[in-house]
């Protein structure tokens, strides 16, 4: 039972795939700007995840290891291909506003880092559960970052108004670059540093050391 | 001719792959440390990026499409829910014959591009651009324009990136920040500094 929370929720904090394993970033930057939309993207790819890390596992001691990567490809791309389908189906306006990046789940390193890392080792249902742990750890800074901009860059949470706009006779001034790329750069590069400031065995190694001021050490 | 140039001015610059579409950051930031190998991966995605868009383009436009399967009396036929399947196919298997290609004809330029080849396969502004011009809808000599453009600006970006972080490695950066938090937050003004050039057009 340990091992399950464990495997569940490492990924949240201690080892979160976005901010220390820099994985699956691309999507993480782009499809932010609307806390529904990431929504469906963060479902869309914890259930790629732990389906990809399931069958994957089902299927590792059976597979000739040189050509375990386009293995891993086609089934990851089979699931895509049935999620998009999906939200085409069923969300349209959605799988509108998530345009290319629906099919850049195939590329997303998350889903082959975890299949790679964790499913060719590992039995199928502890697979499954990393695969939706991983998936919440990806969800968790998606939804952060969504939060953020959306809530300042246009006054409301999944189109609900929570700071009335000045447009409308409020008192809030919309922070445009909020929208803009380069928000969600700076946003995530903070939430490392809040996240790193609490949890210090993250912190990277300097990779160069200045002297120390000559003088000072020679006269004290 | 001259909207060629535009589209190819356009992916450079305007519509950056890694600074304003946010694709192939993975690869973007894991390996800008170095200006050399910052080089060499960036000439690897241009070199791949004007093969497989317009690969995947003759695909889309004669095999997937509504319509395209008419030569086999099949007019209503429409397989582009095989898209994702297909395209990522085709750039595992061009970057493989790319390999062999080079290793055999070409063993200069295979030993600067070393282990980047194989990486460029999870690169996603490699699918990301043939799935971009798939939903634009571009013609033969415009996927051409647009692989090369996107493939230039993703190369531009990165080699700029890893010019700054040679640098930036001797500042004294706020302990949590070190390493990828000062990264990304380079990457941010770097897309500031890009976005002043929206709007440029031939």
């Amino acid at each position: 039972m340990s091992q399950v929370k464990q495997i569940l929720l490492t990924p949240l904090f201690e080892n979160n795939p976005i901010a220390l394993q820099i994985l699956g970033v691309c999507s993480a930057l782009a499809v932010t700007t609307q806390l529904s939309v990431t929504l469906v993207m963060c479902l869309a790819l914890t259930t790629v995840t732990a389906f990809s890390n399931l069958f994957i596992s089902m299927i590792r001691n059976h597979m000739p290891s040189s050509i375990r990567i386009i293995v891993q490809m086609t089934i990851i791309a089979s699931l895509v291909i049935a999620v998009d389908q999906f939200l085409q189906a069923f969300a349209y306006d959605i799988s509108k506003n998530l345009s290319v990046f629906v099919g850049l789940i195939i590329t997303n390193c998350i889903v082959m880092g975890r299949a790679e890392a964790f499913a060719m080792k590992n039995p199928p249902a502890l697979s499954f559960l990393d695969g939706i742990g991983n998936g919440m750890g990806y969800s968790l800074v998606l939804i952060v970052v969504a939060s953020i901009r959306e809530l300042f860059g246009s006054g409301s949470l999944l189109g609900f108004q929570i700071l009335p706009l000045i447009e409308n006779g409020g008192w809030y001034q919309a922070n445009g670059l909020m929208l803009l790329s380069p928000s969600a750069f700076f946003i995530i590069g903070f939430l490392i540093w809040a996240l790193r400031s609490v949890k210090k065995d993250q912190i990277e190694t300097r990779e160069f050391r200045m002297a120390p001021h000559s003088a000072e050490e020679g006269a004290f | 001719m001259e909207q060629l140039l535009n589209l190819f001015v356009k992916a450079v610059f305007i519509e950056n792959m890694a600074l304003q579409m946010f694709l192939g950051m993975c690869t973007f930031l894991a390996v800008s440390k170095k200006i050399e190998t910052a080089i060499g991966l960036g000439i690897a995605v241009m070199v791949v990026q004007v093969i497989t868009v317009p690969a995947n383009n003759l695909i889309f436009n004669h095999l997937l499409r509504e319509g395209a399967l008419d030569w086999l009396g099949m007019p209503e036929m429409s397989l582009q829910f095989l898209g994702f399947l297909c395209y990522i196919g085709v750039i595992a298997a061009i970057v493989q014959i790319l390999e062999m290609f080079l290793d055999k004809y070409v063993p200069a330029l295979y030993n600067a591009l070393g282990v980047f080849l194989p990486l460029i396969t999870v690169n996603c502004a490699i699918l990301g651009s043939t799935l971009l011009m798939v939903e634009r809808d571009y013609s033969f000599p415009e996927s051409v324009a647009f692989g090369l453009g996107s493939g230039f600006g993703w190369a531009l970006a990165i080699v700029a990136l890893a010019g700054i972080r040679e640098k930036l490695k001797y500042s004294d950066v706020p302990e949590g920040l070190r390493g990828l938090g000062i990264t990304f937050i380079t990457v941010g003004l770097m897309s500031l500094g890009f976005m002043s050039l929206s709007g440029v057009s031939l």
